[in-house]
């Protein structure tokens, strides 16, 4: 992942996206458009889980088919202590990233022992065990969850029950998480998983133990996600088994790969493509999944970086040349030029 | 007596009916050259592979200064101070040159679960990592990614990676192999430069270079050391010439010319 600066074509197009979403509460408030501010609120939550997602698939080269599951556990933690009366977000929100770790500890220590499409497999049925786990759950509406009456409470210092408060919540998450993967990939561990994708039998032979860096990896990207999934059962005030659906883990994949595999904005983009694409094309025909195949069959096939590669290139090429010609003008500028 | 830096004591291993290393033993003192020859399919790479701990023989024991490795997987070996180099150009090929050293050497710079500091700026990593690259001539392509470069400098960015890594004995598969003339020329300089600094196991086809560079020469045929000695005696030993080098190989040529 290269190093992002102020002026970077990447780091100053994501300086205005993020300025725009800082902002969105005010149009919202504004217009009155409250859908908005739901939409940008999903696209976020989604985009943590992709970027988490891509931390294993992107960088480690471990194809997860089954990251719905910490979606769905993240959820349940939120979910289940407020069907008890437990609505404290200092035990709910530790709890979720706490089991998530632990589930993707215990499954990781398994599957990491396959490779290729045995992984994707085992992924996936570890998640499937875990979404016919919920659905048994009749205590907690099985197959057709539960609702949450209540948010997440932080003893009065956060509130996040009305729409906005929640939506800086999530804004400031994802800041964290985007902060967070950014350093870990630039770290010596992250160099270490980049390197064990690169070329894992070679990482070996210089010395590397590359089975506990990944298994360390699998459970941080796990962790992450399970703290996206508990703002998404607040989001929803809803839990279902749904959420952790095969097609739910799909779509995640879907996103990272839209996005730019391997990127540090590019599944939040993937993700927000993700979402705004759904929404729109759904209006249009029932057939819209059909487009989105077509669309990542277009990404794959003619533009590898996703749409983060295209930003890049978009952001380089036209305001780009425009502060360059600027500066260029400035130095040039009659004023400056003295004899 | 101190112990042999290797030891390796009656190793076998099978691919189905074919016995690729076949009761193999070989000493390999502290500070030589030892090379191992033999024609394709002898059995050299499953050698080293199962030296540098990437593959199980099937019996036999590998000692590394009187310790009995068999059992430990490649990262524990590599740790103890063995490093190797691959036939068929093994790197991290996404990745920049410098980074690929940069690697080698933070696995013996304490440890890598450090999730925070940016690593490419970690002098303690960076500096030794531009030196190994500058031993072998290739700093100056530092920021290129591997992939970019031509087959003679992957070979040098292998030496680079393993010397990288400071080990105590250097495993090279056939370190010239799809080198040009000259690039083969000054790696043999480059080998011959490292003699007695760094302990060799060298698997090499070329054996003008074998010859120039090795203190002991260890013949393997069908999976079988055949001979093992000094170069003159290689050089005279009849089973070696029948099996091995033949009427035309390029020692009959050298006493001839
Ligand atoms: N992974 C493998 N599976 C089956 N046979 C193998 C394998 N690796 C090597 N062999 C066989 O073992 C023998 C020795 O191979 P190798 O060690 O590569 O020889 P060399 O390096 O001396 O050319 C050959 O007959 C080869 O076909
Ligand atoms: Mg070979």
């Amino acid at each position: 992942m290269d190093r992002i600066t102020a002026f970077s074509p990447r780091g100053w197009s994501m300086t205005v996206a993020l300025s725009l979403l800082a902002l969105l509460p005010i149009y919202v408030a504004v217009t009155g458009q409250t859908f908005y501010l739901d939409l940008a609120s999903r696209l976020m939550i989604l985009g943590m889980a992709a970027v988490s997602l891509n931390l294993i698939l992107g960088n480690g080269g471990m194809i997860s088919f089954g990251h719905a599951a910490y979606l769905g556990i993240g959820a349940y933690c939120v979910g289940i202590p407020a069907y008890y009366g437990i609505y404290d977000g200092l035990i709910q929100i530790p709890l979720a990233v706490a089991c998530s770790a632990l589930f993707a500890l215990v499954t990781g220590a398994i599957c990491l022992r396959t490779k290729g499409v045995y992984f994707i497999m085992i992924t996936m049925a570890f998640t499937q065990m875990v979404f016919y786990g919920f659905v048994s759950m009749e205590e907690f509406g099985g197959d057709d969850g539960l609702v949450i009456d209540l948010r997440s409470q932080f003893a009065g210092l956060l509130d996040i029950e009305g729409a906005t408060g929640l939506y800086y919540f999530i804004l400031i998450s994802l800041l964290a998480v985007l902060f967070l993967v950014y350093r870990i990939t630039r770290s010596r561990f992250g160099m270490v998983i980049e390197g064990a994708r690169a070329n894992e039998r070679r990482m070996q032979a210089i010395g590397y133990d590359t089975y506990r860096y990944r298994l360390v990896c699998y459970v941080i990207a796990g962790a992450i996600c399970g703290y996206a999934g508990a703002l998404l059962g607040n989001f929803t005030h809803f839990i279902s088994p749904e959420m952790m659906d095969w097609t739910a883990s799909g779509e995640l994949i879907f996103m990272v790969v839209l996005g730019g595999t391997g990127t540090l904005f590019g599944p939040v983009l993937g993700a927000a493509a993700f979402v705004l694409l759904e929404e729109w094309l759904s209006t249009i025909t029932i057939y819209w999944q059909f487009l989105f195949g077509a669309l990542l069959i277009a990404v794959v096939l003619f533009w590898r970086g996703g749409i983060n590669g295209f930003v890049d290139w978009a952001a380089d090429q036209i305001p780009g040349r425009i502060i360059t010609r600027t500066r260029d003008w400035i130095r040039r500028a009659p004023w400056r030029q003295r004899s | 007596m101190a112990p042999a830096l290797l030891t390796v004591e009656n190793l076998n291993k099978s691919f189905g009916g074919i016995a690729a290393t076949d009761h193999v033993d070989l000493i390999v003192e502290a500070g030589e050259i030892h090379a191992v020859i033999g024609p394709n399919g002898a059995g050299k790479t499953t050698l080293v592979a199962q030296l540098s701990g990437e593959l199980r023989p099937d019996g036999g024991e590998i000692k590394f200064v009187g310790q009995n490795i068999t059992p430990l997987a490649a990262h524990a070996r590599a740790h103890l101070g063995i490093a190797r180099t691959f036939q068929i150009t093994n790197l991290m090929l996404d990745m920049t040159v410098r980074d690929n050293v940069a690697l080698a050497v933070q696995a013996y710079a304490g440890h890598s679960f450090r999730f925070w500091a940016d690593a490419r700026c970690e002098e303690r990593l960076v500096e030794p990592a531009m030196a190994a690259l500058a031993r072998v001539g290739l700093a100056d392509r530092a920021g290129s990614i591997a992939r970019a470069m031509s087959h003679g400098e992957h070979r040098q960015l292998e030496i680079a990676i393993a010397l990288a890594t400071e080990p105590r004995l250097l495993l090279l598969d056939e370190p010239m192999a799809g080198m040009g003339v000259e690039e083969a020329q000054s790696m043999v300089a480059f080998l011959d430069g490292l003699k007695g600094e760094k302990t060799m196991l060298l698997v090499e086809h070329d054996m003008d270079a074998v010859f120039a560079l090795a203190d002991r020469i260890t013949v393997l045929v069908h999976g079988k050391v055949i001979a093992s000695g000094a170069p003159d005696e290689i050089r005279g030993d009849a089973a070696v010439r029948r099996a091995y080098l033949g009427d035309e190989g390029p020692l009959s040529n050298e006493e001839s010319g």
